[in-house]
């Protein structure tokens, strides 16, 4: 089989290293030899994985040994969960630096030293929005084939997911890299799968699948593992394993997103009673400061 | 007045007139806040000490003047050395204003170059329209067969994408569908000109071989390296694969591009590999390499292809020569010609000749890892001590290589291999373990003068002399030009040390 090469995005804190752990925690029952490629200066992509936080990444162990030509791929890759190949970009500290550029040197010292060498998958797990050029890396030609965008019913997610689909836009045209669908974690939000669904539709794409909310996750995070592994006969441990034969089986089946306007989309989460109009929220509002004057009058 | 209309100095001469003299010396005194003599020399001694070499030798945090430069030079002279090929390089104007200037100053030639002269904005936004409008202007200004890409720091730091950015360019109409736009990803904050090199060679062979069926032949591809010396060399080499009888494609031939004749016309594009042949060295046998430090991602790559691959390290000298003639003749199936077996002889004879003032003289050497490594072995087979190897880019496997190279000779016995290190290491080296005679580049005139050492220019760039580049290095022949350039380097200063008439002159000799 080819080398397949997918990459996870989605707004910070909606569970992206969660979800694409726990997948790939599926992937490897399946038989598939797996390579991570954190892209996040966190380095928390191979936590669940590992069981423990990455310490060696390629950024630090560059810095320590003066360039990252001094580096060997022994110094920076790890072995996890059944075999999972581990690597973390790391980068800079918050507020200095620049983690774009960290990621693209991470990304070049790995296929030039044989990371990618040998494996079935390559995932990317790749930080909040892509702000800058680094943090598309992983979607230039030869890289991702499909991107998997991690979403929710909030409001602000679903403004990523459009964002994300901008920037793969950017690249789809002049290369290979497809939007591979839309994952949404469930929040709990009011009619999270319908909106879901219309946004993908709305992209040109599809709601890979709807993971519901299940608090075993934390319990399982807690423990530094993915659910698979904590507790692999659980119901939600089932969930990831149809979200991996799923995106297993969807390979080629990715397509060209179609973004939409700011005011389309506002539009839309109008429509599902997400947002609210200008009027109701002045009317809301007012509503609230009578109230409170009519209770200090008391 | 030190000079007028009827007697015009020189600046050589002009400044030691006593009048600019005694300015210079009121401005030192006056603004300078200038420390005494006494302690500028007691500093100055300093620095020729052990104990300052030690902390020299520590230092982490500086380089000065280090013997390298960076990746997008070694692309750009790359793409010299195609057809009708314009380099164009993604990023900031002033970067390409140096790689134009460097290359000019050492070739004596115009060199061709052209930025998308990213500023702020590009900076923010990413340089896609640099690179939209850039294109359309350089096909439509100077008329390239080729335009080959590359980048400096500023495109790399904030992640553009050339591969796409060329082919969105392509989409809005700047360059017609089938124009042949190679391109390299040229950090300059990785690696150095030789990196450079490679990638853009690489880059080069991908836009021609990728997604193309090779169907083999017996021709051989050789890729010279990156080479200040390649107008002599690259035609002593070719004049040395016609008298083999090898077919052959030499793949990135800059000689005639930097030595374009004056007869009248300007040409903007002169020579080079044509764009056909370096399609059709997919074809080819194998892929020699010249310069192994200079080709390491090339020759992988052509591997992958399914060639044969083998790689030199800029043979000077007899035994290096006699490696490359005998592995081309073994690839090409041909015999090697009593004419190089002439030759061969004839630069054996040369260094048997002078024999007498060659051996056991010292040398130190800096320059790039292939070139070093060269140099080293010619020396040693002169019976020369290469006492201090230093490449700033050389790598930890250049200095493995470099050791077992000194090991292999009793001439390299105490010699030391220097990788990473810069000249103002190698200052402090000369002042503790002299050695008889420095070989590099102009840069060395410095530490030359510093140290009293004789410097022999033998390697890029060489600014303050002219047409060295012309005469060739390598083979049997281009043995003799080193041989003879070394070997003026040891008279002349022998001359010099014995030339005050009945003090020193005992040895004054007309023959030699």
């Amino acid at each position: 089989m080819a080398l397949r090469q997918i990459a996870f995005y989605g707004k910070g804190g909606i569970g992206k290293s969660t979800t694409s752990q726990n997948t790939l925690a599926a992937l490897v029952e399946m038989g598939q030899r797996i390579l991570i490629v954190g892209c996040d200066p966190k380095a928390d992509s191979t936590r669940l994985i590992l069981n423990t936080k990455m310490q060696d990444t390629v950024l630090s162990r560059a810095a320590e040994a003066g360039s990252v030509e001094d580096l060997e791929l022994e110094d920076v890759l790890k072995i996890g969960y059944k075999g999972i190949k581990c690597t973390e970009s790391g980068g800079p500290e918050p507020g200095v630096g620049c983690a774009g550029r960290g990621v693209i040197t991470a990304i070049n010292f790995l296929e030039e030293n044989g990371a990618y060498d040998d494996v079935d998958y390559v995932s990317y797990d790749v930080l909040g929005d892509v702000v800058c050029g680094g943090f598309a890396m992983p979607i230039r030609e030869n890289k991702a084939q499909e991107i998997y965008i991690v979403m929710s019913g909030e409001m602000m997610a679903l403004y990523a997911a459009n964002n994300i689909s901008k920037g793969i836009l950017k690249y789809a045209h002049s290369g290979g890299v497809r939007l591979g669908g839309l994952i949404c974690n469930e929040r709990q939000t009011d009619r999270e799968i319908d909106l879901s669904e219309a946004l993908a539709k709305k992209l040109n794409t599809k709601l890979i699948h709807f993971v519901p909310r299940d608090n075993i996750v934390q319990h399982a995070e807690l423990r530094r593992q993915t659910v698979i592994q904590y507790a692999p006969d659980s119901k939600q441990a089932e969930e990831y394993r149809t979200l991996a034969k799923k995106i297993h089986e969807n390979s080629g089946q990715g397509t060209i997103p179609t973004p939409v306007s700011m005011d389309e989309l506002e539009q839309m989460l109008l429509d599902f009673g997400i947002m609210k109009t200008e009027e109701q929220q002045l009317a809301e509002l007012q509503a609230k400061e009578a109230a409170r004057a009519a209770a200090a009058a008391v | 007045m030190p000079q007028s209309a009827e007697r015009v100095l020189d600046h050589a001469t002009l400044f030691r007139e006593p009048e600019y003299r005694e300015m210079l010396a009121r401005k030192r005194d006056t603004m300078e806040c200038p420390a005494s003599t006494e302690a500028v020399a007691a500093q100055s001694d300093h620095t020729k000490t052990w104990a300052y070499r030690e902390k020299n030798l520590a230092r982490e945090a500086v380089s000065i003047n280090p013997a390298k430069a960076c990746q997008p030079l070694g692309a750009v002279f790359a793409a010299a050395g195609f057809e009708k090929t314009m380099s164009f390089v993604h990023g900031s104007q002033g970067c390409v204003a140096y790689y134009r200037s460097h290359l000019s100053r050492h070739f004596k030639e115009p060199a061709s170059a052209v930025s998308s002269s990213m500023t702020e904005d590009a900076a923010v936004f990413g340089g896609l329209n640099n690179m939209i409008d850039g294109l359309a202007n350089t096909y439509a200004l100077y008329g390239p067969k080729m335009i080959a890409v590359s980048t400096t720091c500023m495109a790399e730091v904030i992640g553009d994408d050339l591969q796409s950015f060329i082919e969105n360019a392509r989409a809005k109409g700047s360059i017609p569908q089938e124009f042949d736009v190679p391109y390299a990803h040229t950090p300059a904050f990785v690696g150095s000109h030789v990196d450079g090199y490679d990638v853009m060679i690489k880059g080069v062979l991908e836009h021609f071989w990728d997604g193309q069926e090779r169907s083999p032949n017996d021709k051989i591809n050789i890729v010279p390296g990156f080479d200040g010396f390649c107008v002599g060399n690259n035609r002593e080499l070719k004049r040395i694969l016609d008298l083999m009888g090898v077919s052959y494609t030499l793949i990135q031939d800059a000689s005639d591009q930097f030595d374009t004749p004056s007869d009248g016309s300007f040409r903007m594009y002169a020579g080079g590999t044509t764009l056909a042949d370096t399609a059709a060295a997919l074809n080819a046998k194998a892929t020699v390499s010249l310069q192994h430090w200079c080709t390491r991602k090339t020759l992988d790559y052509a591997a992958e292809k399914g060639q044969e691959t083998a790689s030199f390290h800029y043979p000077l000298g007899v035994g290096a020569t006699d490696e490359l003639v005998m592995k081309i003749a073994a690839l090409a199936g041909v015999d090697i010609p009593a004419a190089l077996d002439l030759e061969r002889g004839r630069l054996v004879d040369a260094i048997a000749d002078s024999q007498a003032y060659l051996h056991g003289k010292t040398y130190a050497i800096y320059g790039d890892p292939d070139f070093v490594h060269a140099m080293a072995r010619f020396v040693m087979e002169t019976g020369g001590e290469p006492t201090h190897c230093l490449a700033t880019n050389g790598t930890k496997a250049w200095e493995e290589e470099m050791q077992a190279l000194l090991s292999s000779s009793p001439f390299g016995k105490g010699a030391k291999v220097w990788a990473g290190k810069d000249l103002w290491h190698l200052r402090s080296l000369l002042f503790t373990e002299p050695v008889d005679l420095l070989v590099g580049n102009s840069y060395g005139k410095y530490v030359s003068r510093d140290t009293g050492t004789p410097l022999i220019r033998l390697t890029f760039p060489i600014f303050d002399r002219h047409h060295h580049h012309r005469f060739p290095l390598i083979g049997y022949q281009g043995g003799l030009n080193l041989l003879r350039t070394v070997l003026d380097v040891i008279f002349d200063k022998l001359d010099r040390d014995g030339d005050v008439a009945g003090e020193t002159d005992i040895s004054f000799d007309l023959t030699r």
